[in-house]
């Protein structure tokens, strides 16, 4: 990589301004397409055939009746997606997640699916299929299905990471664990000792727009994909591999996206439209229902965290010991590894273990939900700080200030860490006027830190410039949270032109290279960096072409505010040549002019963030209102400071609903009960008050302006700082989220019974 | 010389120590002395392995220099969201 990442304390002139987004306009308008936005001639309906069994071996699935009923082009089973993953276990599980090849391992598991000439018969052709199921035993409790007696889900899973091989298959996949020093040593070294379980429920993204694609597949074996994702390039990836396609000759085009905060960094029905499309010779749209959304696409783990914490009376924390057990669904993850990394990561420890345990559950497969399982860790690291504090009888931020990390610190998961913002963010809080308001009866006051890692990754870019001086970037980073127009600040900046001559799309997976997706906090951050990098090549050619066209050494040219100068007192009468002067000869100057850029993005740098809730709770329903919250984040720098602060507060309101509503409902029957935003309450505005947002700036030391993601840790503070508001408001610790109103009065129940 | 320390799932297939010291100059010498010496290392390097060095997280610069002295640690290359 021939480009120098590290900061470099420019000033800016359009980098931290707050210009009209790019796609706004469409938006409002309803213009902007969305994957189920796109059709192509002749497209086919395709639906999928899900199990209503929780845990089923498939004995026989009979297609021919769908078959023949007229205006069916395609039926599909697993027989129709063999196995091409050539051992990738990860693969093999995104295939059978697609469509089930022996059994159904949760309510909603694709088995069968079909492509007709619309939906109606779409719909019949599904009911004529005949599925001959054996039904098992199926679990769907994080803490049972971790017991030695629970219904196995997969016999060929033996726990990995335990000092012995064990001899019996079990539902636990992994045992990872974290730390350093000695705990025991530091619990006997401790005056106060906080223990407590904790419980997390199962929750979803709740991205408003359902999964949604068309597939075509040509008898050449090229093939086209329009789908609604986080990361085209992943999903041609992935689907090339599953249907044993060229990745070169698969077309992806990433719709608008609706959301997708994890959920949609893998594929779920897409290898079933192309499978659909391959089989009847014609384009298939496939779009999910909000049901099927709920039931079969990846919600976050359910989790169950024991936590123990020891302190001094002075306040320094001796010893911290955490066990996490998270859920998979049926298929092997790292949920509970990631959280075992995260929960302390906030604090400078002297002793301090973590161990994580990985449980497979008769639930849809888990997926990534931003900052993926730190939220969880949190809420029960900081609600067990929190009650460490009233204990010692100190302030929960002045506790948490005597305890934070700083560089130099041992971080809980290894490292030893560089500069890091997790004191200013709290000193911020601790000056800032929300701390300071008075509170009403039935209102508490909550506080929580959060912590995650930030990627960077494989980017690549182009940069155009038009005979006009107009500028085209093509990105292949899929826009999530307004990057189109981060990106066209940094173009303009680096160029020295103005914004409104950027022109900046998300480009498909024929038209530039390889691209991780919009995931780890990474869009920004990495395209970013990409961005620069085809910029300063293409101000290269431009001051190429401005010597050509003053037939001076190209040496004697530097580029400053968006022009051409010639440097030195010999060139003196030549006036400065600005971009679009350039732009106009480049025809005859060497023709086109374009900045490329492929590179790595790394040191992406870890992010910190502290949030302040104020909450009133109704004694008698336990009906709760939040009444005032503050985010307070490291940005590094905050390119579109508008977009920033939207990821702040869009953290908090999904972390707003976690804690207080949603959760998957599953019945005895292993079913999910609640698969629509009626029964399963996600917050609406009306929920919500105006959530105040502080930017800090600490520039990321490995970035040219200083950049750090922004998307993911806005979320990990929450849970924790409202259960902390809670807990404060009714004197009661509330230790299963989400609180909602029968939680909070069983709780309160529970303390008057004693 | 530099010292490397290994996360816990990761040294029990590196003859159980979480220490090593290794010769190495980049990330990529780093990986492939590790694998030739403990070869059941390989399969975790394909699935994926970040190393921090002096605490910030490198998952796929390879070629990334391994300062003398520097503090180096392999941790599980995660997900995001």
């Amino acid at each position: 990589m021939n480009f120098d990442p590290r900061y470099s304390g420019r000033n800016f002139s359009s980098v931290g301004t707050r210009p009209i987004r790019p796609d706004g306009i469409d938006k409002v308008t309803g213009r902007a397409r969305y994957g189920a936005d796109f059709n192509m001639a002749g497209q086919l309906v395709g639906r999928i055939l899900r199990s209503p069994h929780a845990h089923a071996v498939i004995k026989k699935i009979d297609t021919s009746k769908a078959e023949k009923l007229a205006g069916v082009k395609a039926v599909i089973t697993a027989k129709d997606l063999p196995d091409l993953t050539d051992g990738d276990a990860a693969m093999y599980d995104i295939l059978d997640n697609s469509m089930a090849r022996t059994k159904a391992l949760y309510d909603g598991h694709a088995v069968a699916a079909v492509a007709a000439i619309d939906a109606r018969i779409a719909r019949q052709a599904l009911k004529l299929i005949e599925v001959d199921y054996e039904v098992l035993p199926h679990i769907t409790d994080v803490d049972e299905a971790a017991q030695h007696h629970a219904p196995l889900i997969n016999d060929q899973i033996f726990t990995e990471g335990l000092e012995e091989k064990p001899a019996k298959p079990s539902n636990v996949t992994k045992r990872t664990q974290f730390g350093h020093g000695d705990v025991h040593k530091g619990f006997a070294q401790a005056d106060f000792i906080v223990e407590r379980s904790f419980k997390t429920e199962q929750t979803h993204q709740g991205y408003i727009e359902p999964h949604a694609c068309v597939a075509s597949v040509n008898p050449d074996g090229t093939a086209d994909l329009w789908v609604c994702t986080q990361g085209h390039f992943v999903y041609r990836q992935h689907c090339a591999q599953l249907l044993g396609l060229e990745a070169s000759k698969l077309r992806v085009t990433s719709s608008e996206i609706g959301g997708g905060f994890g959920g949609k960094t893998h594929v779920w029905a897409e290898p079933v439209a192309l499978a659909l499309s391959r089989k009847a010779g014609r384009p298939v749209k496939l779009v999910m229902t909000r049901d099927e959304v709920f039931r079969a696409s990846g919600p976050t783990s359910a989790t169950s965290i024991d936590v123990k914490i020891g302190a001094r009376k002075d306040g320094t924390i001796t010893a911290a010991e955490a066990t996490l057990r998270y859920s998979c669904g049926p298929y092997a993850g790292s949920w509970a590894e990631i959280g075992a990394m995260t929960a302390f990561a906030c604090y400078n420890l002297e002793n301090v273990k973590t161990v994580g345990y990985e449980v497979l559950v008769n639930r849809p497969k888990t997926a990534a939900y931003r900052a993926p399982s730190a939220p969880m860790a949190a809420f029960a690291v900081e609600s067990a700080v929190d009650e460490l504090a009233h204990e010692l009888g100190m302030n929960a931020v002045d506790f948490r200030i005597k305890n934070a990390a700083q560089e130099g610190t041992r971080a809980s998961y290894g490292p030893v860490y560089g500069p890091i913002g997790i004191g200013p963010t709290l000193e911020a809080v601790k000056n800032h006027p929300h701390m300071k308001a008075p509170l009403k009866a039935n209102q508490g006051r909550g506080m929580a830190c959060g912590f995650w890692f930030n990627f960077g990754g494989q980017t690549c870019t182009d940069l155009n410039i038009g005979m006009d001086g107009s500028v085209s970037l093509a990105v292949g980073t899929v826009d999530v949270g307004g990057s189109r127009a981060s990106l066209s600040l940094v173009a303009a900046e680096e160029l020295g032109i103005d914004y409104s001559q950027v022109k900046a799309i998300v480009a498909d997976t024929s038209s530039l290279g390889y691209n991780d997706m919009t995931d780890g906090s990474r869009g920004t951050f990495s395209s970013s960096m990409a961005t620069i990098s085809a910029a300063r090549n293409a101000i290269k050619i431009l001051r190429d072409r401005a010597a050509q066209m003053w037939d001076i050494p190209v040496d004697d040219v530097v580029w400053e505010k968006g022009h051409a100068i010639a440097k030195g007192e010999k060139y003196g009468n030549l006036s400065p040549l600005s971009l679009k002067d350039i732009a106009a000869k480049s025809g005859t100057t060497g023709g086109p002019i374009a900045g490329h850029s492929e590179l790595v993005a790394d040191g992406a740098g870890v992010s910190f963030a502290t949030h302040i809730c104020d909450i009133e709770v109704d004694p008698e329903t336990g009906a709760t209102r939040v009444i005032r919250y503050t985010v307070v984040q490291d940005a590094g720098k905050a390119v579109h400071p508008t977009y920033v602060e939207g990821q702040y507060q869009g953290g908090a309101a999904q972390g707003i609903g976690w804690a207080l509503n949603e959760e998957y409902i599953y019945g005895k029957d292993g079913r999910l009960q609640n698969a629509g935003f009626l029964d399963y309450r996600i917050p609406v505005c009306s929920d919500l008050p105006m959530i105040d947002t502080q930017i800090l700036e600490i520039p990321n030391p490995n970035h040219p302006y200083g950049v750090r993601g922004v998307g993911e840790t806005s979320i990990v503070p929450p849970l924790a700082a409202i259960a902390n508001a809670v807990s404060n408001a009714v004197g009661v610790r509330m230790t299963h989220i989400p609180m909602s109103p029968p939680r909070i009065l069983a709780a309160l129940d529970a303390e008057r019974e004693g | 010389m530099v010292e490397v320390t290994l996360w816990g799932s990761l040294s029990a297939v590196a003859g159980g120590k979480s220490r090593h010291d290794i010769e190495a100059k980049d990330i990529r010498e780093l990986f492939r002395k590790l694998a030739e010496q403990y070869p059941g290392i390989e399969p975790w390097i394909d699935r994926g392995i970040a190393v921090a060095i002096d605490g910030t997280i490198y998952r796929d610069t390879w070629s990334k220099e391994l300062p003398p002295g520097a503090e180096i640690f392999l941790l599980p290359r995660l997900a995001g969201g």
